[in-house]
């Protein structure tokens, strides 16, 4: 790759601009290589090659262009694209969004040396991911279920509890008969302090903090540093998983952040812009952080993503949402109606999906009426939704007495089903027996859904 | 003598290169020390623009580009059925032993093995006066795939040497025609199309075994169908029911941009998934091109190409050939990416202005055609392409410029999605131009009624979406007791008829005789309902009757291929 390892320092800088920084006269600059700077000041930061010609590097500042200059900066060009320097003993640390430790502790020895930007997994050797995670809250089990080595988002609004849901599923989530637990990775990009003092103290009262590493891009760091911060996450997660055989949940929050910090490089690149302003290589760029969760036939362990993501204005086609949705394997729907009227966890589960759940539930994996209820219960749920909105304008008596037990079921569904406490573990037998005497309010004969023997077997018998 | 060229700049998937007069546009080069594979797009004086069909990152200003005297080719020959392969035709699976489980840079992988012998019986004889497509051999490359080998396209003649019967890998000459040495192996430029004589009009449907495409919106063997949809929507499910199902020779699926676990999925799903016409596993008529979305994003560009270049192969076969491509959104975000790089004056939300030409010669390469030879072939290639809109929008650039060129448009809807109402093809919205020209094959197959029935189911779901605006002003016990008939129908059209589960074992597929009876069913369940009603019967009689939950079950109750109803 680049075997020209001598490093080459230049004081050339010619423009400084938003994030940009171009330097001038440079010779045998590496596409993507890393490139040390010192401010006029004496203070060192990062940056990455974004395009090379001859002898002009557009250089992005990972810590901010603020105190550069065109005459005393200086660049030395490191001749490495961007790297980390991975082990075991990073797990129980926290790292800031770029790498560095940042809890007082030692500096980790690394024991191999990666580059973040990964390779892309070969689909020849994935294997399909298809077990279990159970993580206790019915809504995603019951009819949107998880399993390892997926990649499943959260789509939240300003505002909504997306870090409580996050935390009680990084706290329960389990494989069913297995006992290896999750290592978690948590990457923050551009959270306040109180939101990441939130999660750091969750983790600490449920002595998760060994078993987790996290990596933390504050609102006041630097916005560009952000754009390396789920690589990091993610080459560490590779490691854990395909060399220390660990399984893996990494929790990448927020990525509205990241993809702005995208947003401002690409304005300032002066690039022709795609929808709202995002650059037109988002969907490759977000593709290339979600599409390395996943497992790898042959070997034990597996990544699996739950990013969360603030909705723009409660918005899901925002572009945001939208590529996102279009690459991840389904998604987590947090709603604003839902959450008013006091519901936790206020999922709503109309737009929200698992791609991955029907190879991950039925008779081996979890229960053999499940693929049934889920279906039964959506179908219903949906009717008893629709039927609401007919009731805003013609009243409940202009209903057939069939659309009143939906318009019941509904009710109850939200009552009893979604809704569940933060700390409320349920099993997916429980979950799947909750979802059973739910659809007992309806007719029997609407229970089109589920095969006949379920219904015999499952269905609570009049008493 | 080669031409070599150095590197002056570099930006993401496109670098540029001086001293490279003399190369050709569309030439395939050879970028720096590590050799990575590129093709020429631009030219001008002796600086050249090449797209970089791997990862640049690390590349330097100096570094070297070779020519390498060809176009951007795929190799074609006995080896090519039940392979996946990457965008620029190297297969994964050797990748894989090469470079272990993520893909490394600068692998130079054969496209067919060479080494592989394959058993050749010959068909021609010496001298025998041969055109191009004519048949040389046969080589029985799957269980499913009698490969023919034929004259290439620019070769006719006397055959003055034939191989006897016997084991030859695709290097070995098999033959001797007009004096020219012929192998097993062919090589195409991907970006032409391969030669036919005509093309004819397409009459014959592709059946699907979906009962919402067949029966509503069929397309046609030879045709091209689009299905527009919101992420979630089903395209992907709708894709790899056609692949599964179809009544095609040969399947080429297309991960253009998609995740790498969809084609995980079809990898281990159709080699334990029987062809219901043939018997064998379905995975020895597919061919697999994955480039998925973290996979260079100018070798996404290319899979497209290389996919219908290979249909294209089986198709002068003799062969009935179904492409999928999912999705085409994202190749031509990769045209986009591209265009971006090179600065060119965008248009419609940044993509280039060639947007609409390139898809239309996309999908100009789909049809039903005769083949060359001197006795030609009727051989067809159906492309279904998914697209994937923004938002959902369909107003954007390629969702309209696709639909100005497919005839046949299935429009996924993000609400149907949510109600868990699969497949989501929106009925009101969708169409198939090729009802008419498809209607004889199912008069002469299924019913003569056929046409009719289908018809009146139609326009029964039309006149449904009128009483459901009624509906939502007054409620519906105001309605006549007739109208609330035809709702109760309406409602087993869209819960036991247009809905069908692809995940449930039977419901899977479903022959046309059996979408035919079921719709029969239904229809003869309004007739007698409306009766009733007219003779005064309570409607709420009629919906309580078992026999409607009966109807419910024929979905899964009766097996795929049974016509008793
Ligand atoms: N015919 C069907 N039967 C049952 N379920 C279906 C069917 N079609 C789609 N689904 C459900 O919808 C989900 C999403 O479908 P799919 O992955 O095909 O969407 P898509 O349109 O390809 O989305 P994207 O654009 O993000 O790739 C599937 O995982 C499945 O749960
Ligand atoms: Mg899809």
């Amino acid at each position: 790759m680049n075997t020209n390892i001598k490093t080459r320092e230049y004081t050339t800088v010619s423009e400084v601009s938003g994030p940009l920084m171009v330097v001038e006269g440079v010779e045998g600059v590496g596409y993507n290589e890393i490139v040390d700077i010192e401010t006029p000041t004496g203070e060192k930061r990062s940056g990455q090659v974004l395009e090379v010609t001859k002898d002009v590097a557009v250089i992005q500042v990972f810590e901010g262009t603020n105190d550069l200059n065109t005459k005393d900066t200086k660049t030395r060009f490191t001749g490495q694209t961007a790297k980390i320097g991975v082990s075991r003993d990073m797990m129980g640390r926290i790292f800031n969004g770029i790498g560095k430790p940042i809890d007082g502790g030692p500096e980790i020895i690394p024991d191999e040396e990666l580059d973040i930007n990964g390779a892309p997994m070969n689909p020849a050797s994935r294997e399909f991911p298809e077990e279990f995670i159970q993580t206790g809250i019915s809504t995603i089990d019951g009819m949107n279920t998880l399993v390892r080595g997926q990649k499943l988002p959260i789509f939240s609004g300003s505002g909504l509890p997306h870090n409580d849901l996050a935390v009680q599923i990084a706290r329960q989530a389990k494989v069913l008969g297995a006992d290896d637990e999750f290592a978690v990775i948590f990457a923050a990009m551009g959270i306040t302090n109180e939101e990441a003092n939130f999660f750091m103290r969750d983790f600490e009262r449920t002595g998760a903090l060994e078993k987790l590493t996290v990596f933390m891009n504050l609102a006041d760091d630097p916005a560009i540093e952000r754009i390396l911060t789920p690589k990091m996450a993610l080459t560490t997660a590779e490691y854990y998983a395909f060399t220390l055989g660990m399984q893996v949940l990494v929790i990448l929050t927020d990525m509205t952040n990241y993809c702005e910090a995208l947003r401002e490089i690409s304005a300032a690149r002066e690039e022709v812009p795609g929808r709202r302003g995002y650059p037109g290589y988002m969907y490759t760029d977000l593709a290339g952080i979600y599409e390395r969760a996943g497992r790898i036939d042959g070997k034990e362990g597996s990544i699996t993503q739950m990013p969360i993501l603030v909705m723009p204005q409660d918005d899901i086609t925002h572009p945001i949402p939208d590529l996102t949705g279009y690459i991840t394997e389904g998604q987590i729907v947090l709603s604003r109606e839902i959450s008013r009227k006091g519901i936790y966890p206020p999922v709503d589960v109309l737009p929200s999906l698992s791609r991955l759940m029907s190879g991950g539930i039925g008779g081996d994996k979890t229960r053999d009426d499940h693929s049934g209820v889920s279906d039964q219960l959506y179908s219903a749920y949906a009717e008893g939704r629709e039927l609401r909105d007919l009731v805003a304008v013609v009243g409940e008596e202009a209903l057939t007495e069939r659309d009143q037990k939906f318009l019941e079921f509904a009710q109850a569904f939200e009552d009893q089903f979604i809704t569940q406490s933060k700390d409320e573990d349920r099993t997916i037998f429980e979950t799947l027996d909750l979802g059973w005497s739910l659809l007992k309010i309806l007719p029997k004969a609407e229970l089109k859904r589920v095969k006949e023997e379920f219904i015999e077997q499952y269905l609570p018998k009049d008493d | 003598m080669i031409i070599e060229g150095k590197i002056i700049k570099i930006a993401g998937p496109v670098i540029i290169a001086d001293g490279m007069r003399g190369a050709q546009m569309l030439e395939m080069v050879r970028v720096g020390d590590e050799k990575l594979i590129g093709e020429i797009i631009e030219l001008e004086g002796d600086t050249a623009t090449i797209q970089v069909y791997e990862e640049t990152a690390g590349i330097q200003p100096g570094e070297v580009v070779e020519c390498t005297g060809g176009a951007l080719s795929v190799e074609l020959g006995p080896g090519v059925m039940s392979s996946i392969f990457d965008g620029i035709q190297r297969p994964l699976r050797i990748i894989r032993e090469e470079s272990g489980d993520f893909i490394a840079r600068g692998i130079d992988v054969d496209s067919v093995n060479k080494e592989k012998k394959w058993t050749f019986k010959p068909v021609a004889k010496v001298g025998d006066v041969l055109k191009a497509g004519d048949v040389l051999g046969e080589v029985q490359e799957t269980t499913a795939v009698l490969h023919k080998i034929m004259v290439p396209p620019h070769l006719e003649g006397e055959v003055t040497e034939i191989a006897a019967e016997g084991d030859y890998n695709v290097l070995e000459d098999i033959a001797e025609v007009g004096g020219e040495k012929v192998q097993m192996l062919q090589k195409w430029p991907v970006k032409r199309s391969r030669p036919y004589v005509r093309k004819l009009d397409p009459d014959v449907p592709l059946v699907t075994g979906q009962r919402a495409q067949d029966t509503f919106f069929s397309v046609a063997k030879g045709g091209a169908a689009a299905i527009p949809g919101p992420f979630g929507s089903g395209k992907t499910v709708t894709q790899q029911q056609l692949a599964k199902w179809a009544d095609a020779d040969i399947v080429v699926y297309i991960g253009c941009g998609e995740r790498g676990n969809e084609m995980t999925e079809v990898l281990t799903e159709f080699p334990f998934l029987d062809d219901p016409k043939t018997g064998n596993p379905l995975m020895d008529r597919t061919v697999l091109i994955a480039n998925t979305s973290n996979m260079p994003v100018a070798a996404r560009e290319a899979c497209v190409y290389t996919g219908i270049t290979i249909a294209e192969y089986y198709r002068d076969q003799g062969y009935d050939v179904a492409l999928m491509a999912d999705s085409t959104s994202r190749w031509a975000e990769a045209m986009r990416e591209i265009s971006g790089r090179l600065e060119e004056m965008p248009g419609e939300e940044g993509y280039p202005a060639y947007l609409a030409s390139r898809l239309a010669q996309f999908y100009e390469r789909a049809g039903r055609v005769e083949t060359i030879g001197s006795e030609p072939h009727v051989a067809s290639i159906s492309v279904v392409g998914a697209v994937s809109p923004p938002g959902g929008d369909l107003s954007e650039p390629v969702t309209q410029n696709t639909l100005r060129i497919c005839k046949v448009f299935w429009a996924l809807d993000a609400s149907l999605a949510d109600k868990r109402h699969f497949p989501s093809i929106d009925w009101l919205q969708s169409y198939s131009l090729y009802v008419d020209s498809i209607e004889g094959w199912w008069a002469e197959n299924v019913a003569a009624d056929w046409r009719a029935t289908r018809d009146q189911a139609m326009s029964l779901l039309q006149k449904e979406s009128e009483l459901q605006e009624i509906v939502q002003l007054v409620g519906p016990d105001a309605l006549p007791e007739t109208d609330q008939a035809t709702l109760e129908t309406t409602r087993m059209l869209r819960e036991d008829f247009l809905q069908q589960n692809a995940f449930d074992d039977v419901d899977t597929y479903c022959a046309p005789d059996k979408q035919y009876k079921m719709l029969k069913t239904i229809l003869l369940f309004y007739k007698e309902s409306l009766a009733a009603v007219n003779r005064g019967a309570p409607i709420a009689n009629i919906v309580a009757l078992p026999v409607k939950e009966e109807i419910g079950k024929i979905q899964s109750a009766i097996t795929k291929q049974c016509s008793e109803a």
